[in-house]
């Protein structure tokens, strides 16, 4: 009953903390995002309503279809690759007894390096002529045209594996950290080995970071744009165009009724996903 | 002795994809020391269209410095966009602090009405792209007119939700009991704040700080959106305009902007995987 009391006096005090960082979400984010849902049903120059217009056009918009499944479709190809990948780092690098750290570091790295400095390096490595074709022609293999073809997509998918790999991993270090020492001996005493232990153990007691991991890495796939802008520039080959392309394209030429709908549309999907998220992590 | 057989069969087959995560990295760093001569040897059919394919060394065959040179001595437009960087980096981080460190106390070792609320509106903003955030900050900057300047890139990513969220974490991990106590020393919130929280939760801070910094140093859809200006760029749009043709140049800015983050990144690195972690463990 006291401790109570004591934090109801307490109470307006941790508003006072927050207010400044408020203030500043109020006036950059969250004033401004309800401005944009108001324009999203408005006419772009006259502001006349338009109901629902702006969302048609962008659904019906044949750029944004591309867009929208070309993210879509590096998302479900990126998101379990880089799960599995880097669970399967985590799990090995766990058990190491030398060379943990250097490894760790290794693949934490990446995320340090800005997508700007490694630009030549991607450039040249995947040019027509490039490194890596050369390396194809030595093995007697056909070349191809990384960055002009379909195979423009793979880079794509490369490079945010890169990118993120050693962030993940670190993730799935932490949700191993927590799994109790004592399990895996009582198993190991009835009898069980590796594998059995990783499915019967590992596994089940990962379920609630794979959700977190999964989201984040879900996030974080939107910032591949930096390293697709800066190899392939504002147009680069359509299967690797994706929403983050269209949408600043659309912001040179200042569709904002566009941009505005399309916005509000993101915004929904990723709201929704974390409202997933939240319920995952209340339940478990 | 058959577990370290096999640990060493592990290691050596994670040493593998190690190369190849740390090969682009190598490979910046290997191009700083080549001369123009032999970088177009090398890179002469991706460069200027010779005959046959590009080729790579990671060891110089005759090391020089000149292209760093070139770069520091002859091109002050690097050092304005360096210079650049530095500002906006710094400066985004120190309003991070000055805002999300009291707030991320306030959130974590008070509770008040609509306390909850404002932790899921922090979570959610932090998880929001970019994109969706472009339009509405377009408008804010052009009431305010600070399109095309510093302080427009700076404001809206000093309001960031994301340290708040990583140092929350930490402050909340705080036992309470500290606390109670100096309360019954007398002390009020703010010198709790100050010669408490502060103090224990020193490591979430940092870590907040260190991904802030690799953030935002490696920072492009902001000012390639708000900034006109060639002047006021920072070095990660400064970077892509230079093209092949002058892959000395291009590869010794690109290794001076990678050391920053790397310094940051090796000075860091416990608190760097703490910050990482701290988004992992659920509340």
């Amino acid at each position: 009953m006291r401790k109570k009391k004591i934090r109801k006096k307490h109470s307006w005090a941790g508003l006072l903390f927050i207010l400044p960082s408020l203030a500043g979400v109020t006036v950059f984010t969250l004033i401004p995002f309800a401005d944009v849902v108001r324009r999203s049903f408005t006419a772009a120059v006259t502001g006349a309503p338009v109901g629902f217009g702006n969302y048609r056009t962008v659904f019906a918009n044949t750029a944004f279809r591309l867009a929208a499944s070309n993210t879509l479709r590096f998302t479900l190809i990126c998101l379990p690759l880089l799960i599995v990948l880097s669970l399967a780092l985590a799990v090995l690098l766990q058990n190491l007894l030398f060379g943990k750290n250097l490894l760790k570091s290794i693949c934490l790295m990446p995320m340090a390096v800005p997508a700007a400095s490694v630009v030549l390096v991607w450039k040249t490595l995947f040019h027509q002529h490039g490194l890596i074709n050369a390396l194809l022609e030595k093995a007697g293999l056909a070349q191809v045209g990384w960055m002009s073809s379909g195979y423009a997509f793979g880079v794509l998918v490369v490079s945010y594996l890169w990118k993120n790999l050693g962030y993940d991993m670190i993730l799935w270090l932490a949700g191993l950290a927590g799994i109790p020492t004592e399990i895996y001996e009582a198993a190991r005493v009835d009898g069980a080995g590796e594998w059995r232990c990783f499915l019967s153990i590992t596994l089940p007691n990962l379920k609630s970071s794979l959700y977190t991991i999964a989201v984040l890495s879900f996030l974080n796939s939107f910032k591949v744009f930096r390293e697709a802008w800066l190899v392939a520039g504002d147009y680069p080959h359509q299967s690797m165009y994706l929403l983050q392309h269209l949408y600043s394209n659309w912001f040179r030429d200042l569709a904002f009724d566009k941009i505005a709908a399309a916005a509000v549309v993101t915004a929904v999907v990723v709201f929704a996903l974390i409202m997933l998220l939240q319920r995952v992590w209340e339940t478990d | 002795m058959k577990k370290r057989i096999r640990n060493f069969i592990i290691t050596f087959l994670l040493c593998f994809p190690a190369a190849v995560i740390v090969f682009p990295v190598l490979f910046a760093f290997s191009g700083v020391f080549m001369s123009g001569y032999e970088l177009k040897q090398y890179l002469g059919p991706v460069l200027a269209g010779t005959e046959g394919m590009a080729r790579w060394s990671l060891i110089p065959q005759m090391p020089t410095l000149s292209p760093l040179t070139a770069l520091l001595i002859d091109s002050p437009q690097f050092f304005v966009m360096f210079w650049n960087s530095v500002k906006l980096t710094l400066g985004i981080l120190a309003g991070q602090m000055l805002t999300g460190v009291p707030a991320a106390w306030g959130l974590a070792r008070f509770s008040f009405p609509g306390r909850k609320l404002l932790y899921t509106l922090y979570l959610v903003l932090m998880l929001m792209p970019f994109q969706v955030l472009m339009l509405p900050q377009y408008i804010v900057l052009d009431r305010l007119a600070l399109l095309d300047t510093h302080a427009g890139i700076i404001l809206p990513a000093v309001f960031s939700t994301f340290p708040v969220f990583i140092m929350y974490r930490f402050f909340h991990g705080i036992p309470e009991e500290v606390l109670e106590a100096a309360k019954i020393d007398g002390a009020g919130n703010l010198q709790i704040f100050l010669r408490i929280g502060i103090p224990l939760g020193s490591a979430g801070i940092v870590s907040a700080m260190i991904l802030g910094f690799l953030e935002y140093w490696n920072m492009i859809e902001q000012p390639m959106t708000y900034l006109k200006t060639r002047a006021l760029w920072p070095l990660s749009l400064f970077l892509p305009e230079i093209g092949l043709e002058e892959a000395g140049t291009g590869f010794t800015a690109a290794v001076m902007m990678l050391i920053p983050a790397l310094l940051v990144f090796l000075g860091g690195q416990d608190y760097l995987e703490q910050g990482i972690a701290a988004a992992a463990v659920k509340e």
